[in-house]
């Protein structure tokens, strides 16, 4: 090891908020990561796509340790992944998740579900919370709902409540994993929408999905995975008109042809 | 024809059954507490108190009822000397003790059924719950057991209502309850039949509407999936 890359790992660029430095992991024999490298920065949209199995779903949860990591570095805000305990536990806080089966607390009502992170977590006083959550159900455009069960409403609703609660945390960076794959395909444009404004409204964001209408628009770049590795990274325009990697062009051809 | 229920005074006919309402009542908190405990254990990440749960629900629901009963008294009471802060007090320290039997016998069988109502709750809404920040012990207490609860009620009430009867085996260490009069009836009195169908018919009373109302209240506490 070299001094001068000792030093240069020490100075992170100042606006990397997520830094992910070759990171294994393996699921039995499965080698599900392969040495992933992959930087995001304050504010940007990144869009991970990439055939079933391809890893992209793990890559998304090991951003906040819903899945453990064999090896490598995992940095949010300069900070390495705490292991366990309440210092994960903050730091989870800090980054929202949005999972693809919505899974909303289904014994609460949906304002019970965007205000119990800030209850118990934040400590924020009920008064506030409950402003802040129903201020956030409008914005995501499901404020009438506040007072139904999650059982109660589409799939569409849920996975907007999902985001609402995310967001109710004042967190850093979204994850976001395969939002709208479980949606009824009228419903998954509602949820897009949503996530399209908190892109515009300057929310960095990494998004695991399958589509690619969203990723042209919304995204500032697009990294393309297959077998457990990153094979390609270029902002969308680039990657969807003018693939370079072989298995790119395979997965566009199959994918886009409709 | 029942005239002879009222000649017995130690105890009467309503107190040995008030003991085993007692019993029942106080040994349904306890093991309903220390059950919960054993099923936090027993889904904790912590290899050690997983351990400690998963062997303690397999012995003790394998010993029968009685042997831990009767060990209470003879073994813990006379050779260990535990009295349970009763002073003295014989009948005190038989009731106490029988209590903490039936307690760490039944938590074995709560935890049991409260484990399966853990596995009633899906997976996502714990990692959901974890998202956003929120510790082991928030993520058992707000999230899964709420729900994990309302999932057994049924299989619980099953659980009380085998405890109700099980507190008949209370009167192997002197506790009077309903059996231990029952017994003393049937020694001296010649209408055994009848004795039978009225300490029966006093159980059902006690078991019956547990049972309706907490079969009741599991379909108004069903969580909507």
């Amino acid at each position: 090891m070299t001094e001068v890359s000792v030093v240069k790992d020490a100075v992170p660029a100042a606006d990397d908020l997520v830094v992910l430095k070759s990171v294994n992991k393996h699921f039995g024999a499965l080698h599900v990561l392969q040495d992933i490298d992959l930087t995001i920065t304050r504010g940007e949209v990144v869009v991970v796509i990439g055939p079933s199995g391809s890893g992209k779903s793990t890559l998304c949860r090991t951003i906040n340790r819903l899945e453990s990591i064999d090896s490598g570095d995992i940095r949010i805000d300069g900070k390495p992944l705490p292991a366990e305990g309440k210092a994960l536990a903050r730091l989870r806080a800090d980054v929202g998740m949005v999972f693809q089966s919505f899974n909303l607390f289904a014994h609460k009502t949906v304002l019970e579900n965007v205000m119990l992170g800030q209850l118990k977590v934040r400590k924020t006083d009920k008064k506030q919370a409950e402003e802040k959550a129903r201020s956030l159900l409008d914005r995501v455009g499901v404020g009438t709902q506040a007072d139904k069960y999650p059982a109660q409403l589409s799939g569409g609703q849920q996975q907007r409540v999902a985001i609402a609660r995310a967001l109710a945390m004042g967190p850093k960076v979204m994850l976001f994993d395969e939002p709208t794959s479980a949606l009824d395909p009228e419903m998954i444009n509602e949820v897009l929408e949503v996530m399209q404004q908190l892109a515009r409204d300057g929310m960095t964001m990494v998004v695991v999905t399958h589509e690619m209408g969203f990723a042209r628009s919304a995204a500032n770049r697009v990294v393309f995975m297959a077998d457990g590795r990153i094979v390609e990274e270029a902002v969308p325009d680039q990657f969807f008109s003018n693939p370079r990697s072989d298995r790119a062009k395979d997965f566009l051809s199959k994918i886009l042809h409709h | 024809m029942f005239d002879f229920l009222s000649s017995y005074n130690n105890p009467t006919f309503l107190g040995a059954f008030w003991m085993t309402v007692k019993l029942t009542v106080f040994s349904a908190i306890g093991s309903l507490v220390w059950g919960t405990l054993l099923a936090a254990m027993r889904v904790s990440p912590v290899p050690l108190m997983r351990g400690f749960g998963t062997v303690y629900v397999n012995v003790v629901r394998n010993i029968p009822l009685t042997v831990i009963i009767v060990f209470t008294s003879l073994g813990l009471a006379d050779i260990f000397r535990v009295t349970m802060g009763a002073g003295g007090d014989v009948k005190l320290q038989a009731f106490r003790l029988a209590l903490l039997g039936f307690v760490a016998y039944t938590a074995a069988f709560v935890c049991e059924a409260l484990r399966s109502g853990i596995n009633t709750v899906p997976v996502g809404q714990a990692e959901a719950a974890r998202a956003i920040g929120l510790s082991f012990a928030q993520v058992l207490g707000l999230i899964v057991l709420p729900q994990a609860f309302r999932a057994v009620i049924g299989p619980l009430a099953n659980v009380l209502i085998a405890l109700t009867k099980n507190t008949t085996v209370a009167a192997a260490i002197g506790v009077m309850e309903a059996a231990y009069l029952m017994k003393g009836m049937i020694e001296k009195e010649a209408q055994t039949l009848l004795i039978g169908a009225i300490f029966a018919f006093g159980f059902v009373v006690l078991t019956l509407p547990t049972g309706l109302f907490l079969g009741w209240l599991s379909k108004r506490l069903a969580v909507k999936r």
